[in-house]
């Protein structure tokens, strides 16, 4: 196991978020809501990214440039090269009847390239803003709503829910869809399984997030009422 | 030879990294199952990161029935990490590995940032396990104790057989916007680049104080770095926060090593163990190729 080598191919802006395009070289773009580490340039520990887009050639991470790493991964340029290892952990089971993908913020992250492989999906996306809501273009046809709505309320029942979004938005809808794949996050040093930093409450015990997710079904994980 | 860090690689996830190693290192253990402490458990700083696990483990029972016997399928030296809360855990640690065939060496973890310190001083908890075994013991000592040296003598007069240097510092990082600890526990070990010079002064210290055999560690990311823990004192490396991000550093630092040993005109890295002190390098001829 080791990282390869990868090449920015492009660095585009998606509203306020950042989509780096990297050369794929060797690299399999895994299961949908798989992860990459990212390691960005002066820093000492990667960043864990799901795979947002996967055309030939390429694998695309949408970013929210919020902190040290994600601000350097966002500086790079075309022709710059960064390690990237992966693909990683467990993605979202694909043998699903009736999809319902369910997107919140920079969460909608996997998304296209789980509508992608599902070979096209219904999907409803929730942003705190208009501008964060042009990251939408990512998904042709998505219903789209902005705060204080909230996205739970589009869920419309009798679908299999695949979600990624705040944790909030997780919890509510394991109270309301139990039946759900829900795509979790945590801060993560490895990846792998060596270090033992992501650990979340699932089945009741702190368990690596990264060995045993981060694609989580909703009853593993503390469900939670939320208002609306 | 190169070690892994404990707490730094589970082997059981990541076997092919495991094998890369001289020896591996386990997750330091106790006698009763840890879960550890509530996240948030990891932070980046601007030149390493903080962590604060919590020694989290099953305990000595499920360690030697479970995990121990798939370690020794692995075709790599198991060196076990012990930790506890008095020095009658050490023994009783101790005792459980003694008979144990599969494991190389036995790491005393009497330096962990991140629970409750036993009351009782380093050597006392040495002489503890010392009794208990007759395994090789090393001494993982924090480079926090007001003098190294003098921890290293006494954890040597107590029967150590080699250190461990070095264990985390203790340090904090704040929510850039809440200005509220990141970790859930506040507090956490500090390890990665800012390590680096701490180790070395330390390595450098104990090698003097007691010429024991040293696993340096602390921030190392490259051949280089393992040189001058070397230079230093250390007889061993091990890598930590470096595998996070490449965990295919072992056999990259291997390689970077022996290239630095070579342009520093040695047959082998080890041959420049102490020269920092004003030691000269060790001239061992390389072994005659026969034709």
């Amino acid at each position: 196991m080791q990282p390869s080598r990868a090449s920015v191919a492009a660095v585009e802006p998606v509203g306020p978020y950042v989509l780096l395009r990297v050369e794929r070289g060797d690299l399999d773009p895994g299961t949908p809501g798989q992860f990459f580490m990212l390691s960005p340039p002066g820093r000492t520990l990667p960043r864990p990214m799901s795979l947002c887009v996967a055309p030939p050639g390429e694998l695309g991470f949408l970013l929210e440039a919020s902190g040290p790493g994600t601000r350097a991964l966002a500086a790079l340029g075309p022709g710059d090269e960064l390690d990237v290892l992966g693909p990683l952990g467990n993605g979202f089971r694909l043998e699903v009847e009736r999809p319902l993908l369910v997107g919140g913020g920079i969460g909608i992250a996997p998304l296209p390239y789980l509508a992608d492989r599902l070979g096209g999906a219904p999907a409803v996306l929730g942003f705190r803003s208009e501008r964060h809501a042009e990251a939408a273009a990512l998904l042709p046809g998505a219903e789209v709503v902005v705060e204080p709505q909230l996205v739970t309320e589009l869920i419309v029942p009798g679908h299999d829910v695949l979600a990624c979004g705040p944790e909030p938005m997780l919890r509510a809808i394991a109270h309301r869809h139990p039946g759900a794949q829900l795509a979790w996050e945590a801060p993560m040093a490895c990846g792998y399984g060596a270090c033992y930093g992501c650990v979340v409450e699932i089945r009741g015990r702190l368990r690596r997030l990264c060995v045993e997710g981060p694609v989580l079904p909703a009853a593993a994980v503390a469900a939670a009422e939320v208002a609306a | 030879m190169i070690l892994n860090a404990s707490g730094c690689l589970d082997a059981l996830a990541a076997p092919d990294v495991a094998r890369s190693l001289d020896a591996f290192v386990t997750k330091t253990v106790t006698p009763e199952p840890r879960e550890g402490n509530a996240p948030v458990r990891i932070a980046e700083t601007d030149a390493g990161m903080l962590n604060s696990i919590g020694l989290q483990n099953p305990g000595i029972d499920a360690f030697v029935e479970d995990m121990l016997p798939r370690l020794c399928t692995l075709g790599v030296p198991i060196w076990v990490s012990v930790g506890g809360f008095s020095a009658d855990d050490y023994a009783e640690l101790c005792a459980r590995l003694d008979g144990e065939e599969g494991v190389a060496a036995i790491e005393l973890n009497v330096s962990c940032p991140n629970v409750t310190s036993p009351v009782e001083e380093a050597d006392e908890l040495v002489t503890a396990a010392r009794e208990a075994t007759r395994k090789t013991l090393y001494t993982k000592l924090s480079p926090s104790a007001p003098d190294v040296a003098a921890a290293a003598e006494a954890a040597a007069g107590a029967g150590t057989d080699g250190l461990s240097l070095v264990n985390t510092l203790r340090g904090m990082a704040l929510e850039p916007t809440t200005l509220r600890p990141v970790l859930g526990r506040e507090t956490g070990g500090l390890s990665g680049p800012a390590l680096r010079p701490v180790a070395l002064a330390a390595v450098h210290a104990c090698y003097q104080a007691t010429g024991l055999p040293i696993v340096g560690m602390g921030g190392v990311e490259t051949g280089r770095h393992a040189l001058e823990l070397i230079a230093a004192g250390a007889s061993a490396i091990a890598l930590g926060t470096v595998l996070f991000r490449d965990p295919g550093a072992p056999s990259r630092v291997r390689a970077e090593l022996a290239r630095e040993a070579a342009a520093h005109g040695v047959a082998e890295a080890p041959d420049l163990r102490g020269v920092a002190h004003g030691a000269l390098p060790v001239r061992t001829k390389k072994p005659a190729k026969t034709a």
